[in-house]
């Protein structure tokens, strides 16, 4: 499955099927700061994705003055 | 994961909660939730004129759709920082967002305005450019609302801002910092009344809020914001979080019922006597503005930059 990165926006191959909290493990991602995105849509921590699935971790923290 | 409160497929689940949501469920947590802090720290009534300052990313945009879906008058402020195709980007984002939903958007432009953008200054003078850009934003803010005649100015700061705000805060022992953070600060002479009705959603949440509506926010982070100390203090907390979930917002709400209080006393001691800006008449304890005399130094040192296009 293809798992897009961002800031920078990059893209990885992972072997599926595999539990979306699995991946964020394997990839050393805290659940707290990203949203998961399967084919466009936003989805849960426990949704297993199939090998042909396009997977964005999208990250939600903003840096800056406060 | 089914939505906790109808059972349907969830989109999202949220640790703190030990809940998830479906879409249609989601959106209405996210509302019930501003309203709720709207309501619990007083910040404005239905007749008030709200000016929501926007900065074309997910918060801010998130904020004005709510504050209006709620039906509150709600116009937004945008300011253009001249950080290269960043803020090209976000003022494109933010002019398309207005458009589509009808909303008056008014806008400041840095560079056109007033002369000089936040590169500039970040490299013109010792600060960092986080430190210029948010002295130069909350001048801004503050006079659009102030000149606007609008009620109150409301930002898109979210519990994980104001969570690392008080971390930050609390490491430093900060008396006077302390004393003025809170949700709603009164309006004072030459001070617009500000509130932040964000406090109790995540900023994950407000992510998903956008994703859910197509809400066309700015992704990209801004190129300035590495190595600002607030993500370090973003960084502690979210580790915290996911050990303990909660421990965020706990924090940060027990602060505002417990701790806030004794601190009071210390922000409105370390603010002294005020007195007019002799540029701009903004309130000062000298007798120049912190943003005039930056923008003095900036734009002394850099002539060619006056008049200059976003
Ligand atoms: S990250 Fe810093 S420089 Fe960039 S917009 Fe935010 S406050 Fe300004
Ligand atoms: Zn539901
Ligand atoms: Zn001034």
């Amino acid at each position: 499955m293809k798992v897009i990165l961002r800031n920078p926006r990059r893209e990885i191959e992972i072997q599926g099927p595999m539990v979306a909290d699995s991946l964020l493990r394997r990839l050393e991602i805290n659940p707290e700061t990203v949203l998961i995105i399967c084919n466009g849509t936003l989805v849960p921590r426990d949704t297993r994705f199939s090998d042909d699935d396009e997977i964005e971790l999208r990250p939600v923290i903003s840096g800056g003055a406060l | 994961m089914k939505c906790r409160r109808c059972k349907a497929p969830a989109v999202i689940d949220i640790r703190r909660h030990n809940a998830a949501f479906c879409r249609d469920c989601f959106l209405h947590h996210c509302k019930e939730q501003v309203k709720k802090a709207i309501d619990e720290f007083k910040m404005f009534g239905p007749d008030d004129n709200i000016l929501v300052a926007v900065s074309g990313g997910k918060d801010s945009l998130a904020l004005w759709h709510i504050l209006s879906e709620l039906g509150y008058r709600a116009d937004g402020l945008y300011i253009g920082l001249g950080i290269g195709d960043y803020s090209d980007e976000s003022g494109v984002r933010t002019r398309a967002f207005a458009q589509a939903h009808g909303y008056t958007l008014v806008e400041v432009s840095l560079p056109s305005d007033y002369g000089y953008d936040i590169p500039t200054a970040a490299s013109r003078t010792n600060r960092a450019p986080c430190s210029s850009c948010g002295l130069s934003k909350r001048h801004l803010f503050n006079k659009a609302a102030l000149d606007g005649g609008y009620d109150v100015l409301a930002t898109g700061h979210n519990l994980d801002d104001e969570a690392a705000v008080l971390l930050g805060n609390v490491l430093h022992w900060e008396p006077g910092y302390l004393g003025r953070q809170y949700p709603v600060l009164p309006a004072a002479d030459g001070f617009a009344k500000k509130v932040k009705p964000l406090v109790k959603m995540g900023e994950r949440e407000m992510a998903a809020y956008c994703v859910l509506l197509d809400i066309d926010y700015q992704v990209e982070e801004c190129p300035m914001a590495e190595g600002n100390r607030h993500l370090g203090y973003k960084e502690v907390l979210n580790s915290l979080e996911q050990r303990s979930p909660g421990a965020k917002a706990a924090f940060l709400s027990s602060f505002f019922s417990r701790g806030h209080d004794h601190f009071k006393d210390a922000a409105h001691v370390e603010k002294g006597e005020l007195n007019s800006c002799d540029e701009c008449g903004s309130p000062t304890t000298g007798t120049r503005c912190a943003f005039c005399a930056l923008r003095n130094r900036v734009i002394s040192e850099t002539p060619v930059s006056i008049g200059r296009k976003d």
